[in-house]
């Protein structure tokens, strides 16, 4: 079943910026979908769209079946939303502050609950201490602890790990994959590729208000997850031996390197037949390194293509 | 109704209120004090009566609508301001409260503040002067009436203010000249007869005068135009809110 249905959506803003083009997205319960994109891209104004912040200029947004406009209440219930800024009411006090949240959404007070996410966070000695008093990654947690504070079923992270330290990239991450396992469906967006890749269930790349790629990650990776063998020779080649010919192999700068492409899903590499061939045929080899392609390789040459004139 | 939601944001205002308990409460109590010494005391010992009413209490009900009035203005429009401002209004939008909820929840929380110090003010004034209040229950109407609607007022200017200044701006330019102008130390047949007609274009005016009727039993202006006037402010400030809302104005993009 589709906890989030996106149908066309566009959004123009007054001053005449569309920052949506359309956007068509379908997200499935208990998923954890990744948006990646560039500054600019579109990836707030979608979640602000879908939240209930900006207003859709045409285009349909459902969550649960919910219509987000028209039904927004039985919506936005469903809805848990950690905002990119770290917005919070300086003097406000971190317990109070969550109990609010949990307040403004219409559920009953529910201590237990509150005390268990606090801790969850590091948070619960905290409890007490005015936000102002906190630092940039505490001020984040208490973001988090107000979004999950009325049990969300679709949890938006808005860029949750931008510029916060390790220990708390790591903490979210875990509470990520504790949702994730009691069915709570997850979109983040991020600048760090390595996160999707770390816990992403699919991957969608944002540019320019357009989707443009939207994907299994693991099936994405195989699919453009190339690896390269080059083989530094000790003295240049002009051509390649009969021997190697017709496997695929390139020679590049200037025949003094030999670069082996193969798949990583494959299951022979070729390697070793390469290795063998090569000493066969007396060519003798300086150095070998390997490099693979990541999201990271497949995201900018997404978005470079998308930005070169048509 | 998401009474919850309503109760979360009104709980937190009152929160933030007792939170600032000192300002908000002894600075009317000073300010309130320092008339009664000033106009009480220093001039009014020179007037005799007010149609039959001792100075000192002849300004009490204006003094009062002078604290409630301003500070239902300052309260409101800063409640809305300030998560504008911080930026934590995301919550409220996102949450499944209307915009009817929102303004209860805010308007509502408002309106309690200026009341509490509207009752602080008579209890101030009592210590001062010989109270007497001849219709109770109209004094109190007016007084609820008037706590409300200057809070959706407050609430309207904290929507539309882009920053700070704005904010103090139509508080100081327009509402405190009304205010004083509204006959809050004198009885509108002291003017000359061109400015009591000019007067009458001044609602609140209308506002001191029914209150001020609540507690003696006479009137500048008819009491049916009184309430007449609070009513119709408090409709069109409820209007203009039900427009911003729906289309969002200064709220969503």
């Amino acid at each position: 079943m589709a906890m989030v249905e996106v149908e066309g959506l566009r959004k123009v803003y007054d001053g005449g910026f569309e920052a949506l083009k359309g956007v068509d997205l379908s997200i499935e319960k208990g998923e954890i979908l990744a948006l990646l994109g560039p500054n600019g891209a579109g990836k707030t104004t979608l979640i602000s769209t879908i939240c209930g912040l900006v207003q859709p200029t045409s285009g349909a947004v459902r969550v649960g079946g919910h219509d987000v406009v028209r039904d927004y209440r039985a919506a936005r219930s469903l809805i848990g939303l950690v905002p990119q800024e770290i917005n919070l009411e300086p003097f406000s006090k971190v317990l109070p502050a969550v109990r609010f949240t949990r307040g403004l959404f219409g559920k009953p007070r529910n201590e237990a609950l509150l005390e268990d996410i606090l801790r969850r966070l590091s948070l619960w000695d905290k409890r007490d201490t005015q936000t102002r008093a906190l630092s940039g990654g505490m001020k984040r947690r208490v973001l988090i602890a107000k979004a999950l504070s009325h049990e969300p079923e679709v949890l938006f992270l808005d860029e949750p790990t931008a510029g916060v330290d390790v220990e708390l990239r790591r903490d979210m991450w875990a509470i990520v994959e504790e949702l994730r396992g009691r069915g709570t469906t997850i979109i983040l967006t991020t600048h760090y590729i390595e996160e999707a890749e770390a816990i992403a269930d699919r991957v969608g790349v944002i540019n320019g208000g357009r989707i443009l790629l939207l994907e299994d990650k693991k099936r994405l990776l195989s699919r453009l997850g190339r690896k390269e063998l080059r083989v530094e020779l000790d003295t240049s080649l002009a051509t390649l031996p009969p021997a190697l010919q017709n496997r695929g192999l390139a020679l590049e700068d200037g025949g003094r390197v030999l670069v082996h492409t193969y798949d990583t899903a494959a299951d022979r590499s070729g390697i070793a037949h390469l290795m063998a061939d090569l000493r066969s045929e007396g060519i003798a080899v300086r150095d070998v390194s390997t490099r693979q392609s990541t999201l990271e390789d497949i995201f900018v040459s997404m978005v470079a293509k998308q930005e070169e004139p048509a | 109704m998401n009474l919850r939601g309503i109760w979360a944001i009104y709980h937190y205002e009152m929160t933030r209120f007792f939170r600032t308990l000192l300002q908000s409460f002894i600075s009317p109590v000073i300010s309130t004090s320092l008339y009664f010494v000033v106009f009480g005391a220093a001039i009014g010992s020179r007037i005799q009566e007010v149609e039959g009413v001792s100075y000192g209490a002849f300004i009490v009900p204006g003094l009062v609508m002078l604290s409630v009035i301003s500070q239902s203005i300052s309260n409101a429009s800063f409640a809305i301001y300030f998560p504008k401002f911080t930026g934590t209004i995301y919550e409220p939008l996102s949450a499944p409260v209307s915009f009817l909820e929102i303004v209860i929840g805010f308007v509502g929380a408002a309106a309690t503040k200026s009341l509490f110090i509207g009752a602080v003010i008579l209890a101030t004034a009592a210590l001062f002067i010989d109270m007497q209040v001849m219709h109770p229950a109209a004094m109190l109407a007016f007084l609820v009436l008037t706590c409300i609607s200057f809070s959706l007022l407050g609430f309207i200017l904290g929507l539309w203010a882009g920053n700070f200044e704005q904010l103090q701006l139509v508080p100081l330019l327009i509402v405190t000249p009304l205010i004083f102008l509204g006959g809050s130390f004198y009885s509108i047949s002291m003017l000359p007869p061109l400015w009591q007609t000019i007067t009458l274009f001044n609602p609140v005016v209308y506002l001191i005068s029914g209150f001020r009727w609540a507690f003696f039993g006479m009137a500048d202006v008819p009491i049916g135009l009184s309430l007449l006037a609070i009513a119709a402010f408090t409709g069109i400030c409820l209007a203009v809110i039900w427009i911003i809302f729906r289309t969002g104005w200064r709220i969503r993009a």
